[in-house]
């Protein structure tokens, strides 16, 4: 399948505009250039938990969605479509249904990394055929700006305050990627949507395989992170190139770099753009916690070089 | 001194209330239209010496709650309608090892996701029942941003008097309401702990009561190792799934200790029920709606009058029969379809008429419909 411009744009779009995601926000792109890679000809379930993206799509009487489409609880959406998945695959056997169906799930990363744990974890050990994608902002968005165990060291949200005593969020990040990959299932992927091509094609990957497939986009949140909102895709890949974010894949246990990053940049000019870091710059800001992330990118860096079998810089 | 009046919205009111109280831990997960809750403790409770933990889910929070509470921290935590319904099994567990707690639920249109940010009422019965099996339970309901500061109060110092979680009912309409407040008027409130054991460590007996009382409860890390089991157990605290006699009187206690102190427990408020002919009985909101209607009414010439009842469980049945006591008929206005009128019609007698009237569209009670029930125009209204 192409992953050219010219073809992209010529495919319906399943996500529809006129929806009422803030301007500038990262999650409509991210699902808009992962529905460019579904395959032709295949329909699909769409299930979304509670969130921005399902509350500003679907306004009554609105939707924008020209697909099925589940709104389920917030912990459950892949346990949702896994009795959807399940009983679509008996009723195509028994000759009852004719169409052929993809299986998607756009959370965000409170119902990914948090609420939805359980459930995502229980669809990647049943083995079900569907395509889990995480709309990655690092907080709960939807109920004003509360961390998520998504949320990077030192960020300022509504319940990681800053002051005196606290520099924001005191713990890293969980790595969710590596995680779902322990699960052995056969094709997982971070990615960002600042690198288009490098999504369409990992969602192309995805909805190909005979089985759960996972796909981690970061999706940056202007009204949460703190910017202006025209710089969503600046620092989408101001990400990817300090290393906060990389790029890659894990097809069947097999690790690999997708974007290399050549001369990585220091993770302060990714951070001193956003506001919810803007503590941390001030001149009795915590340099102590600017270090830690650095120290933490370099180390998750390196042992990401290591697993994908590449030399260390 | 002088007195502070300030501007002030529910969920603020009902945090303060809880810090007033003594609050120590709070875990909880974000959810509308509670959220505020857990946002203002983030910043105040660790400048006070407690801990505030954002918790994975809501399961969780309810089962950091009970942990918290039992190495003695006065516990909190915040949540609404999908919230309230994932902490029911904890909420059980909490019942039946005696581990006092406050669960605050912002109410919000359901079932599931419903509305989130629109108002009703509800989780009355889900508040009496939503965990399984025998038991009772001590539910709260403010009408104002004050009553929310002062039945948070209340709610711990039920939960630790009687060792039990104690449910603070609110609706979206009175949590995220701003009023002016003056607060310092219950400054002196006496604010209760558990009492702690007396004997010895080697003479402690954890679940050992009269009939109709909590036991002492030690604090985990105090030398009073003991078990804690939400299997049927008996006064030592270990489980006792074989001996019936010890079930029985365990299982009756847990009701009793609730039940037996229904005098204690039961508060109200009332306007012009005396010679009323027509009793409203309200809770939460829907009070307020019930409050402006019985002035209109009043001024129209019909005689009625308004009991506000701020405990909805343990269901306060003697004053509710005392009050009721010659009405011609008793109005329950309620934003659900009449879930607290049936608890009344149980207990009112058969010569007073039981009216349930119902709103359940997102919009607060209106007291129009209850005055258009007066001139016999309201659709909503039943006769039980």
């Amino acid at each position: 399948m192409s992953t050219k411009l010219k073809d992209l744009v010529q495919k319906p779009e399943l996500l529809s505009g006129g929806h009422r995601m803030c301007a500038g926000c990262g999650g409509p792109i991210a699902v808009r250039q992962v529905l460019m890679g579904a395959p032709e000809g295949k329909k699909l379930v769409i299930a979304n938990p509670t969130g921005c993206l399902e509350v500003s799509t679907t306004i009554y009487p609105y939707t924008s969605w020209n697909t099925s489409f589940i709104h389920c609880g917030f912990e459950n959406a892949a346990a949702t479509l896994s009795g959807a998945e399940a009983t679509y695959n008996s009723l195509k056997m028994q000759g009852k249904i004719e169409d052929d169906y993809n299986f998607v799930v756009f959370g965000g990363d409170g119902g990914t990394y948090d609420i939805g744990f359980q459930s995502l974890s229980g669809v990647l050990e049943r083995g079900h055929r569907m395509v889990y994608v995480c709309y990655n902002n690092e907080a709960y968005m939807n109920t004003g700006i509360q961390r998520s165990s998504a949320t990077t060291l030192g960020a300022w949200t509504t319940t990681s305050p800053h002051g005196k005593e606290s520099s924001g969020k005191p713990q890293h990040r969980k790595d969710l990627t590596a995680i779902v990959a322990a699960h052995n299932i056969p094709y997982v992927a971070q990615a960002s949507i600042s690198h288009w091509r490098d999504l369409v094609r990992k969602a192309q990957k995805a909805f190909s395989v005979d089985g759960p497939a996972f796909i981690n986009v970061m999706a940056p949140c202007h009204r949460g992170w703190r910017y202006p909102m025209e710089k969503t895709v600046e620092l989408a890949k101001l990400a990817v190139q300090t290393c906060v974010w990389p790029l890659y894949e894990v097809e069947n246990g097999q690790w690999n770099l997708t974007t290399k990053v050549r001369n990585k940049k220091p993770v302060e000019e990714y951070m001193k753009l956003q506001g919810r870091f803007g503590h941390l710059f001030r001149k009795d800001g915590d340099r102590e916690v600017l270090d830690k992330i650095q120290e933490f990118v370099d180390h998750e860096w390196k042992k990401l070089l290591r697993m994908c079998g590449e030399e260390e810089e | 001194m002088t007195s502070e009046r300030r501007l002030m919205q529910g969920n603020e009111a009902c945090a303060e209330g809880a810090l007033k109280a003594g609050l120590q831990f709070f875990a909880g997960y974000p959810i509308t239209p509670s959220t505020e809750i857990a946002e203002i403790l983030a910043k105040k409770l660790p400048k006070l010496g407690g801990k505030f933990i954002q918790m994975e889910d809501e399961i969780a929070s309810m089962a950091a709650v009970i942990g918290a509470s039992l190495t003695g921290a006065k516990s909190l935590t915040a949540t609404s309608g999908p919230g309230f319904s994932l902490k029911q099994e904890n909420l059980g567990f909490a019942i039946m090892t005696e581990v006092p707690c406050v669960i605050v639920n912002v109410q919000r249109l359901g079932p599931s996701t419903g509305g989130p940010t629109l108002t009703a009422q509800g989780d009355v019965l889900q508040a009496r029942w939503g965990t399984h099996g025998e038991h009772a339970i001590i539910a709260l309901c403010p009408a104002s941003v004050e009553e929310t500061y002062y039945l948070t109060i209340m709610a711990f110092n039920y939960a630790e008097r009687f060792r039990t979680p104690v449910i603070l009912l609110l609706d979206e309409t009175i949590g995220h309401l701003r009023e002016s407040v003056q607060l310092d008027k219950y400054d002196k409130m006496k604010i209760f702990s558990r009492p702690r054991p007396w004997e010895t460590p080697d003479k402690y007996l954890p679940y050992a009561a009269e009939d109709d009382e909590p036991p002492p409860m030690a604090v985990f890390g105090e030398g009073y190792r003991y078990h804690v089991t939400g299997l049927v157990h008996d006064e030592t605290g270990f489980p006792c799934t074989g001996n019936h006699a010890a079930i029985d009187r365990l299982l009756r206690r847990l009701t009793n200790k609730i039940l037996a102190h229904e005098d204690e427990i039961t508060l109200y408020k009332e306007t012009m029920t005396e010679d009323a002919e027509h009793l409203l009985i309200a809770f939460g909101a829907s009070a307020r709606s019930a409050a402006s209607a019985v002035k209109i009414a009043r001024r129209e010439g019909i005689r009625a009058g308004l009991l506000q009842v701020q405990t909805l469980w343990p269901f306060p049945e003697k004053l509710i029969r005392q009050k009721t006591l010659g009405k011609r008929s008793v109005l329950v206005p309620e934003m659900n379809l009449g879930q607290y009128a049936r608890e009344i019609k149980k207990v009112v007698s058969d010569k007073t008429m039981v009216v349930t009237l119902s709103q359940i569209d997102g919009r607060l009670f209106h007291p129009n419909k209850i005055l258009a029930y007066f001139k016999g125009e309201e659709k909503h209204a039943e006769v039980l």
